[in-house]
């Protein structure tokens, strides 16, 4: 029997050998070894800069040139390459991301104080987006050339043309600064108004500051969502076992929730984490344009002004949980679907 | 001997293009594309980089569509439909050349990654999906960032970010086509692997590269008006730069829309083109897909 080369791949790449745990450390390693790699390459890649970290740093202040020389050694900016290579590192590992040009203060706080609204904004943008999508996903591909399914890939085609940017540009203009008729219902910027309440008002003055950016965010995000779920439907449709569904006599509306969408649901799932360096590529976009105040900001904000050690501080900490939340994803798939085990 | 596939390939461009034909939407992509690119292309016949200068804006500043100016102004008094069509040039060059250098690479990595057994494809497929896994476009902000914002150095960072799928895609088609019977013989007869990744896998994977480059045209025009907007472009005239200067200067608040949409609007239109021809040209290219259409 010949073995063709596909088949070899997908032996190699089958874990049907593996042990659940063993498949859970190959993946973990190579999370690691990505993690290093990022490291690495952070560290040479701001290294590629041009000019003098602290000529720019004392820009516009009166400085000594025995001044400026403290201010290299502060930075460990005097010693060689491969000495600051090992001392970066070391640093790191210790969760030490260096201090902000900009704002005097050390990385890791001000990331610390600007991930929760981050995780605010982008998690509901999430789930709605997940749900919305997969919802109308299942309906468009369960029917496939249908008017709602046409309306769909349309409305999706539409979306994932259009510049996030853009998108909140327009909400902006129309919702919150007010076009011709349309009064400005929503604030342009911010988390919260300076006079908010506090309880439950402040609670409902951060959703009105919300709906804007989140919009958006869902709006670029869940055509993606929609067009996988499709797709996985449609793969679904011509199965044997849908057909011994509608065999049973089952209705039409219970084989698409009770059989098809829950075989079709795992592998969307898991592409909507594996593609999550997209959602965050759009939540830079949404909170630079709202001035929400979240990771995303921060690190637009390092890239205006440009504060070097900010910026590589959050590139760093963003790369990194996007490959963690990739391996996870990996790993409970594995889990989750026996499809993939007994492959 | 040559002949014969002169016309051998004519035939197979012939019956390409019937069937391209057949997709209407991908029609209305292309017509779309070429009334932008001839656009593009004779801007210089008529205007020139001066529509683009602050100084030579003399007319009212931020003033809604007129005669005088059919789309509007924009804060120094430059008109918004000059600075449209010259900012074109911008954002199409970024686009085709962006996309040009992702499928460069991507399809080096990706016959490499496919071709070569053992640690060598190993390495190759390790590296690709890290570059996979990254953000691309905070990845490509960084080095935007960091390189300056020159059109070539938006091209590497948009280029150097985007490969990557390409990559898998291409090298997935690189083990189908080597598990079939005719490398086999070449193999017997002795090619090397110049030769059967250059003249047996490359002609094979050349007609859904041709689908790729279109979507990721698409995509880097996109990344290009967003790095722009994220202020990291130098200030070349693009769509993403207009765009750019009505958030700075409060158009929004003004309420001066034409400044706001029409740039957009440019951008939503040439990257519905090129999607819709992409999609077109996948729907007729790839194998995959017309076995699962019949």
């Amino acid at each position: 029997m010949t073995v063709t080369q596909p088949a070899v791949e997908a032996l190699e790449e089958s874990p049907a050998r593996y042990g659940l745990l063993r498949y859970a450390a190959a993946k973990a390693g190579g999370a690691l070894l990505s993690i290093a790699m990022v490291i690495v390459a952070t560290f040479f890649l701001f290294r590629l800069l041009p000019g003098d970290p602290v000529r720019a740093l004392a820009q516009g202040r009166n400085m000594t040139p025995e001044q400026l020389d403290l201010e290299r050694a502060r930075l460990g900016l005097d010693k060689s390459i491969p000495e600051q290579f090992v001392h970066f590192v070391k640093q790191t590992l210790q969760f030490d991301l260096g201090t902000s040009y900009e704002y005097k203060r050390p990385v890791i706080d001000l990331i610390g104080e600007r991930i929760g609204s981050t995780l605010l904004l982008t998690g509901t943008a999430l789930v709605m987006a997940v749900s919305l999508g997969i919802w109308q996903g299942a309906r468009a591909g369960w029917k496939p050339g249908s008017r709602f399914d046409k309306f769909s890939t349309a409305i999706s085609l539409v979306l994932w043309s259009v510049p996030t940017f853009w998108l909140g540009l327009l909400l902006l203009m129309v919702f919150a600064a007010g076009i011709g008729p349309v009064p400005g219902v929503f604030p342009t910027r911010g988390i919260s108004s300076v006079d908010a309440p506090g309880g439950l008002g402040y609670v409902l003055d951060v959703a009105q500051h919300m709906v804007l950016p989140c919009l958006t965010m869902v709006a670029v995000v869940y055509a993606q969502y929609l067009l996988v779920m499709r797709s996985s439907v449609l793969d679904e449709v011509g199965q044997d076992y849908i057909t011994t569904a509608r065999a049973k006599g089952l209705r039409d509306d219970d084989i698409r929730r009770r059989h098809a969408v829950p075989n079709a649901l795992l592998p969307t799932v898991t592409l909507v984490f594996m593609r999550i360096g997209f959602v965050v590529g759009g939540a830079v976009t949404v909170e630079a344009i709202f001035s929400w105040p979240g990771l995303g900001q921060l690190f637009y904000d390092a890239i205006r002004v440009p504060d070097f050690t900010l910026m590589q501080g959050t590139f760093l900490l963003i790369t990194v949980s996007v490959i963690v939340m990739n391996t996870l994803a990996d790993v409970v798939y594995h889990v989750l679907d026996p499809r993939v085990r007994s492959a | 001997m040559s002949s014969v596939t002169w016309v051998r390939r004519q035939r197979a461009l012939q019956r390409f293009w019937s069937e391209f034909r057949m997709h209407r939407a991908g029609m209305v992509g292309l017509a779309i594309l070429l009334v932008a690119v001839v656009l593009a292309l004779i801007a210089p016949l008529f205007i020139d980089a001066g529509v683009t200068n602050v100084v030579s804006g003399t007319r009212a500043k931020m003033a809604p569509p007129s005669i005088d100016d059919p789309l509007g102004t924009d804060e120094s008094g430059r008109s918004v439909l000059l600075m449209i069509w010259w900012g074109s040039r911008t954002s199409l060059l970024i686009g085709f050349l962006a996309a040009l250098l992702s499928m460069v690479i991507g399809t080096t990595f990706g016959i490499a990654a496919g071709h070569f057994r053992g640690w060598v494809g190993a390495i190759i497929l390790r590296i690709t999906d890290w570059f996979l896994v990254l953000p691309s476009l905070v990845t490509a902000l960084v080095l935007a960032a960091i390189l300056g914002g020159s059109t070539a150095t938006i091209i590497v960072a948009i280029g150097v970010t985007s490969w990557p799928s390409t990559a898998r895609l291409i090298r997935a088609q690189t083990l189908a086509v080597e598990a079939r019977p005719y490398i086999e013989r070449s193999l017997a007869l002795g090619a090397g692997h110049w030769h059967i990744t250059t003249r047996h896998v490359f002609p094979n994977v050349a007609p859904l590269l041709l689908a790729s480059t279109t979507l990721e045209v698409a995509s880097a025009i996109v990344t290009e008006s967003t790095l722009a907007f994220l202020g990291v472009s130098a200030n070349k005239t693009s769509w993403g730069t207009m765009l750019r200067g009505s958030y700075d200067w409060g158009a929004a608040t003004a309420g001066a829309w034409w400044y706001i949409l029409l740039p957009g609007l440019c951008i939503v239109l040439v990257v519905m083109a090129f999607t819709l021809c992409g999609r077109a040209l996948e729907s007729v290219l790839n194998p995959r897909l017309r076995t699962r259409a019949a």
